[in-house]
Order: C-alpha cells, then sequence, then structure tokens
C-alpha cells in the first residue's frame, strides 16, 4: 500500500521548537491587541514624563526622575504581568483555546513557560524602552546592583502572573477585565509610583508589592544601595502564595 | 498493538444530579469510521470528551490507543486529531498562523499550503480567525486536527454550520482519511451524513446506546416495506390485501402501493396475483427502510427499550 496524504506518522516535534513556536505565537497576539500595549506602555511613558518632568505631583524626593522612574518601571511590570495577563487569560480561557491547546502537543507545563517567558520578553523590552526614556529626559540610574534589581523584578513578575492566572480562571473574562484594571488604577495611586504611599512602616511593603518592588529599584538603581531584607521577604512571599494558589485553582476550561 | 482504537466500556457521565452518559459502551475498530448519531443532548458529545481526556467518567472504563485518556495525556496528545463543537482557536490570529502553530507542534506535519487548499482555505490563510465565517472557521478547525498526521481523530459534529458544498468536500476529506488508514470517531445529528460515511453507526438517545450497526444492518433489519406496482387499472385491491397481512391501495389508475414488512415469500405472492389476473406488470419499485426510518422509531418518546 502507498502512503497516502494523511498515512498517520504522528510524534511530537523537539520541545524547544513547539516552545519557541508559542512564545512567538504568545508575544505576536500580545502586540496585536493595540489597547494592551498602550496599557502596558503608554500609562507608565505618560506617569514617567508628567510626574518626573513636571510639578504636577509632590514626591518625597528632591530627586523627581530618580523617584518616578523606578516606580513607573515596576508599574510596568505589574500592568503587563498582572492587568495584560489576567485580561488575555480569561478571554483564551472563555474562547476555549487554553483547552485546545491542553489537548495538543504542547503540554500544559509546556504552556504555561511560554506565557511566562513571553511575559518576561515582554517585560525585559518594556522596561529597557522605558529606562531609556528616563535617561534621555535625565535619569542617571547606578548599575552596580543590577543583579539584586532584575531579581525583585522576577519575583515580582512571577507573583503578578500568579495572580492573573488565578482571577482568569475565577471569574467572567468581563469581570477579570474590570478587576483587574481596577486593581491596576488603584495600585498606581496607592503603589507609590505619582507620590508617595501611604505611610504604613514595613508592614506597608507587605500589603503593596508595587510599593515593595518600586522601593527597591529604587533603592538599587537611584540610590545603590542593598535591597531591604523584609522587600525581599514581601516579594518572595508574594511569588509562593500567587504560584501555590495558581497551581492549585488554575482551570483550562 | 490493540485491536481497537477506541474501547468505552459501561462508562457513566454525570452532571451533578443529572446522568448525561449512562453505561455507554463502543469500540472503533482501526482504520474505520464510526458516527454516533443522536439529538442534542443524547450525550454525544460528553462521550466524546471522556474520550478526549477532558472529563473523567463517573463510571467505566476509556482506552484510546490503549492508553488512558486522562492518565497518559501528554503520550496520547501527538497521536491524536481533535475537532472541537466550537472555539478553541486564538480569535486574533489568522488562519494561516493557527495552522502553522499546530502544525509547529508535530514532528512531520502535513503542508499546510496543501491543506489549506483541500479545505478551500488558502484564500483566508490571511484573514483572522474571528473574521471568518461559522463554516470556514468549522473547515479550520479541521485542518488543525488533521495537521499532526494523526492515527485517531475524533470531529465533533464536524459538518454543522457548513454549506453544502463545504460539507461535500468535508465528507470526501473524512473518506480520503479512512482510505489512508485513519481511525475517525465524530458525532453527528445529520442521517445523511451517518449513513454515507460510516463504517459503524451507534445511535444514542437520552444517554443510551439505542441501536448500534452498519448501516446496512441497521436498516435491512425491517427488509422491504413498500412495493410499488404499474399494471392494469382496477383490479381489485382488497383480495390482495387479504392475502397478505399488508395495506393494497391503488393510488391512481393502475397505480398499486403494497405496504407493510414485506418478506421474500409476500413479494413472490404479489407478483403471483398479479400474474393470476393476466395483468401486465410494467414496473416495480421497492423501498427499504432509511436509517431516518430507523432512528426516528428509535427516538421518538419511549420508543427506547431500557
Amino acid at each position: 500500500m502507498t502512503a497516502g496524504t494523511f498515512t498517520p506518522a504522528p510524534g511530537r516535534a523537539p520541545m524547544r521548537a513547539i516552545l519557541k513556536s508559542q512564545i512567538r505565537m504568545e508575544l505576536v497576539l500580545t502586540a496585536r491587541r493595540g489597547e494592551a500595549v498602550v496599557l502596558a506602555m503608554g500609562v507608565p511613558l505618560l506617569v514617567l514624563l508628567g510626574a518626573g518632568l513636571t510639578e504636577a505631583t509632590n514626591v518625597p524626593s528632591d530627586d523627581r526622575l530618580g523617584f518616578v522612574v523606578p516606580g513607573v518601571l515596576a508599574l510596568t511590570v505589574m500592568s503587563t504581568a498582572f492587568t495584560g495577563q489576567a485580561i488575555t487569560t480569561g478571554y483564551e480561557r472563555s474562547y476555549g483555546v487554553l483547552k485546545r491547546l491542553g489537548a495538543s502537543p504542547l503540554t500544559r507545563p509546556g504552556l504555561l513557560f511560554a506565557k511566562t517567558a513571553a511575559i518576561l520578553c515582554l517585560v525585559g523590552v518594556q522596561i529597557l524602552a522605558l529606562a531609556l526614556v528616563g535617561v534621555a529626559v535625565g535619569w542617571r540610574p547606578g548599575l552596580a546592583h543590577l543583579l539584586p534589581a532584575v531579581g525583585v523584578t522576577v519575583l515580582a513578575t512571577a507573583a503578578y502572573c500568579g495572580f492573573a492566572l488565578v482571577i482568569a480562571s475565577l471569574l467572567r473574562p468581563e469581570t477579570v477585565t474590570a478587576g483587574a484594571t481596577l486593581i491596576y488604577v488603584l495600585m498606581l495611586a496607592a503603589g507609590g509610583i505619582m507620590f508617595a504611599a501611604p505611610d504604613l512602616g514595613t508592614a506597608g511593603w507587605f500589603l503593596l508589592p508595587l510599593a515593595a518592588h518600586a522601593e527597591a529599584l529604587r533603592d538599587t538603581l537611584t540610590d545603590g544601595t542593598a535591597v531591604p531584607g523584609n522587600i525581599w521577604l514581601s516579594l518572595a512571599l508574594w511569588a509562593a502564595v500567587a504560584l501555590t494558589l495558581a497551581a492549585r485553582k488554575f482551570r483550562w476550561e | 498493538m490493540p485491536e481497537n482504537a477506541v474501547d468505552v466500556r459501561d462508562v457513566v457521565v454525570t452532571y451533578g444530579e443529572v446522568t448525561a452518559v449512562d453505561a455507554v459502551s463502543l469500540s472503533v475498530p482501526r482504520g474505520s469510521i464510526l458516527a454516533l448519531l443522536g439529538n442534542n443532548g443524547a450525550g454525544k458529545t460528553s462521550l466524546l470528551q471522556v474520550c478526549e481526556g477532558f472529563r473523567s467518567p463517573a463510571g467505566g472504563s476509556v482506552r484510546v490507543l490503549g492508553l488512558d485518556p486522562i492518565a497518559d495525556h501528554d503520550a496520547l496528545m501527538p497521536r491524536l486529531g481533535i475537532m472541537l463543537q466550537s472555539g478553541g482557536v486564538y480569535p486574533w490570529a489568522t488562519a494561516g498562523e493557527i495552522l502553522r502553530l499546530f502544525a509547529s507542534y508535530s514532528a512531520r506535519p502535513l503542508d499546510v499550503d496543501m491543506l489549506l487548499d483541500r479545505l478551500g482555505l488558502r484564500k483566508f490563510a490571511r484573514t483572522r480567525f474571528r473574521r471568518l465565517s461559522g463554516g470556514e472557521q468549522q473547515r479550520l478547525s479541521l485542518a488543525v486536527a488533521l495537521v499532526g498526521r494523526p492515527e485517531l481523530v475524533f470531529l465533533d459534529e464536524p459538518t454543522a454550520g457548513m454549506d453544502v458544498g463545504a460539507r461535500q468536500t468535508t465528507w470526501e476529506l473524512v473518506e480520503s482519511l479512512r482510505a489512508d488508514g485513519v481511525t475517525v470517531l465524530l458525532t453527528t445529528h445529520l442521517l445523511d451524513e451517518a449513513e454515507s460515511l460510516a463504517d459503524h453507526v451507534v445511535i444514542m438517545d437520552n444517554g443510551v446506546v439505542a441501536a448500534t450497526g452498519t448501516p446496512a444492518e441497521l436498516t435491512a433489519a425491517a427488509g422491504i416495506d413498500l412495493l410499488q406496482v404499474r399494471a392494469d387499472p382496477g383490479l381489485p385491491v382488497a383480495d390482495l390485501a387479504g392475502r397478505l397481512d399488508a395495506k393494497v391501495t391503488e393510488d391512481a389508475p393502475g397505480e398499486y402501493a403494497i405496504a407493510g414488512a414485506l418478506s421474500t415469500d409476500a413479494l413472490a405472492a404479489v407478483l403471483a396475483w398479479f400474474a393470476a389476473r393476466d395483468a401486465q406488470v410494467t414496473s416495480v419499485n421497492s423501498r427499504r427502510r432509511t436509517l431516518e426510518d430507523v432512528y426516528l422509531a428509535l427516538t421518538a418518546s419511549g420508543g427506547v427499550v431500557r
């Protein structure tokens, strides 16, 4: 019998090739949703220029850019890894995309890895772009503590991604969109980005991960000092709780 | 290698208090097409979801290509092609991007352009999924199911929403799958789809198997149920009816209809009766029970013997 067009020849492609094309698809689709990109980049950019260059807000520092730019970088991480990820995943679930991908050679760990890798790519590009804008308008970061800055950013990204997947699993996509946007706006106001965060002492680091992350970036990049132990602890706890919840609650249908 | 691609034994699926599938057993021999036929709500999709590993059964067991659809999920998926009833695709990706993405998951995928051509989708390669019509989306979902060159495909209502031409194309495609050795398990509520495509038909009604067999077996059991004879007009039909367990009418002058379960002896008696009256028979038509008759009889309320 000669082989026909559809003669079975099943097999999984090498995982590297699968992940490469899946990450590419995640990035292409993100770029295609203009409003998500604007939300992720546009708002932080406006905050950077508005609060960094004008006296529009009172910042608790003489070095306006030194206060605002690290905060804006932290805000971008939250906007992409939490708000953007939650909205996208909520809709993918309601469209049945996750279900379909769950039943493909991709495998579930593969999909989660691709999603996280795509988010890290995006966060990296966005931080670099906004930092360059900051430098262009006069921010002078020190790079001696770059590694801990990257470390807290990875922890923050993990925490945001985890919570994004949890709320995308628990709520309807419309509710996810509204909720994730509301949290974004609240954190923008209370997270110590444009003006000082509420003075809650150390407890503030544990209640407001955005404020903790922003402070850690200020310490490392602007002031050239180490990240306080409580901030490491706070972000590590947030990440652990978020990822544990995500592993338990994440639904594919 | 197990003889059957799919083995379902006494599977039960429940949603809370509702039992959607009640102790269903079936098997799909390798290289054949099995159609699960039934009304909406008959339990077809629930059963398919158990086979696909999306749902764990409340009872019974399922083996797909000799594997457990849930426990052996990762080993099984590269060998299966799955077409969902709707959705399952990124709305903002183009048809070409989607098919290439799924092709990239497989070691030896089909040629994407060839598949787009076979399904009449080439001109939509750059069209985003959400802009495709329902029938075009269905064809793309079918392409996605096939692109990895699977051994076994699950098609849930594959031609729903398709126009006549697309339906024909899809049927031809499913027949070439079988010709090339692919096993197909499909659900449908279209009788002609089941009758023309399937090697085996399982009729489901209210979560149970109402009948099973080849289309020929399902329809042949009842034999001929109508004989139309054209002969000289005005013959005494009551006399013929008296000799048979059948209803005889002269619908138009010289056009006789003999309706009932007609055995071979009965057919011979009918023609002998015309011969005995020196009537010249100019035409004889017989009508066999169709799958539709069988289906309607089985799925009519109370028609299923539990």
